[in-house]
């Protein structure tokens, strides 16, 4: 795979398609914990890492493990399993080596297991035949995707919470119809592949 | 808690979708057609149902401790099950709802309820708050849906409708459609809603805000 191939992949996975905003994967946490750019730029890193991670765990297990012996169908315990047991092991980790690390991400390590994105990223790595080198750019893209969405939204976010809408608009109705303009605002960028590598 | 208030409760008063604001991947996702938000909505009852008994028969044997890892392999494995049947019997609906199908393992309203409601109760309570739940899933996502396919492409469940099949707004089917609409609805649902108060994304439905630290409570 050429390198342009790669930063193809990387950037369909992080802006063209993003996850959050085109592919309504990780609502939860986009929606739920971008009200400061402290936190939704701790959860958007923590994502990025956890999906790394996972994509690096659970793509090898895939290939050498459940497709030659024809196991596919385990797929989806295999892979939550996987990614909850990595989640738990990391917390443990950061805790005793990098607690600087733990204090700044360990909050949103608990969350990641029920987080669709990082589960739906280790799925599309395998549905898309990916090499791991790919999967790795793909879950990267998608990480950062991820992580830039929440930083943007929380930038919006902070001028709707001081906004004053109708009543019955008030909290979340607002910040859907906020997050709506965003999610048009990336559709600007489909078709930027096509004119840069095509 | 009488036994019809628990199965209620879930379509109205504690709607995942339009209430309590949970499991919002799917519901925004697969809300583009009316028969796809059904088809989604019938295969979560369905893991809802299951693991919610399950668990509740399980309650006493899983120690609390290891309680999240069961709970994971227990849904994850019903959701295996109803990948198969789905692309069994309906393969339309299966390559349809794609990646999201394999997603309701990580839906937080099936974790939720198994965390709050099924762990605490015995089965029969529970199977009713799974069918309320699951009820209440699906039909929010029902909502969502025939709304965005009405006015998105002039169609409902496929059938043509006369004077707006030619007036679409196709921007309702693409993705900020689906946020759009979904944010009106929440808005209806605040003006008519009696409790008067608003509901708030963050951590007062979360199913994990206790792991979180941050002392989230649900009855």
């Amino acid at each position: 795979m050429s390198f342009e191939g790669l930063i193809v992949i990387l950037v369909s996975a992080a802006v063209v398609n993003n996850f959050v905003l085109i592919q309504f994967l990780g609502i939860c946490p986009f929606l739920g914990v971008s009200k400061d750019i402290k936190s939704s730029a701790g959860m958007g890193f923590a994502v990025l890492f956890v999906m790394v991670l996972a994509t690096i765990v659970t793509w090898p297990i895939q290939i050498y493990l459940l497709t030659p012996n024809d196991l596919g169908y385990l797929q989806t315990i295999v892979f939550v399993l996987i990614i909850a047991a990595l989640v738990q092991f990391m917390e443990i980790v950061l805790k005793k080596y990098i607690p600087a690390l733990y204090l700044s991400l360990g909050v949103y390590l608990p969350l990641m297991t029920t987080n669709c994105a990082i589960f739906a990223v280790a799925l599309m790595n395998v549905k898309e035949n990916y090499t791991l080198v790919e999967s790795i750019f793909n879950s990267l893209g998608a990480g950062v995707g991820f992580l830039l969405a929440m930083v943007l939204f929380s930038g919006i976010r902070k001028h709707t919470e001081n906004a004053d809408p109708p009543e019955s608009f008030k909290g979340a109705p607002l910040t859907l119809i906020a997050a709506a303009i965003l999610s048009i605002s990336f559709f600007g960028f489909s078709g930027v592949i096509e004119n840069l590598f095509g | 808690m009488n036994n019809f208030s628990i199965f209620m409760r879930g379509i109205v008063k504690e709607n995942p979708v339009l209430i309590l604001l949970l499991g919002l991947c799917p519901a925004l996702a697969v809300s583009t057609q009316a028969e796809n938000a059904l088809g989604m909505g019938i295969a979560t009852t369905f893991v809802l149902v299951c693991s919610n008994l399950a668990i509740s028969l399980l309650r006493n044997v899983i120690p609390d401790k290891v309680r999240i890892p069961c709970y994971i392999v227990l849904i994850s494995g019903f959701v295996t099950l109803v990948q198969m049947i789905v692309e069994a019997y309906a393969y339309t609906l299966y390559q349809a709802l794609g990646i999201f199908l394999p997603l309701i393992a990580t839906n937080c309203v099936i974790f939720g309820r198994a965390e709050v409601f099924a762990n605490k109760n015995n089965a029969f309570k529970s199977l009713l708050d799974a069918i309320g739940m699951g009820a209440g899933f699906t039909l929010a996502l029902l909502l969502i849906a025939s709304v965005r396919e009405i006015f998105g492409s002039g169609t409902w469940f496929g059938i043509e409708i006369p004077i707006l099949i030619s007036n679409n707004i196709p921007i309702l089917t693409l993705a900020p459609g689906g946020f759009v609409v979904f944010g009106f609805l929440v808005a209806v649902v605040n003006k008519f809603s009696k409790t008067g108060t608003r509901n708030e994304f963050g951590c007062k439905g979360c199913p994990q805000a206790k792991a979180c630290g941050k002392g989230g409570t649900l009855s």
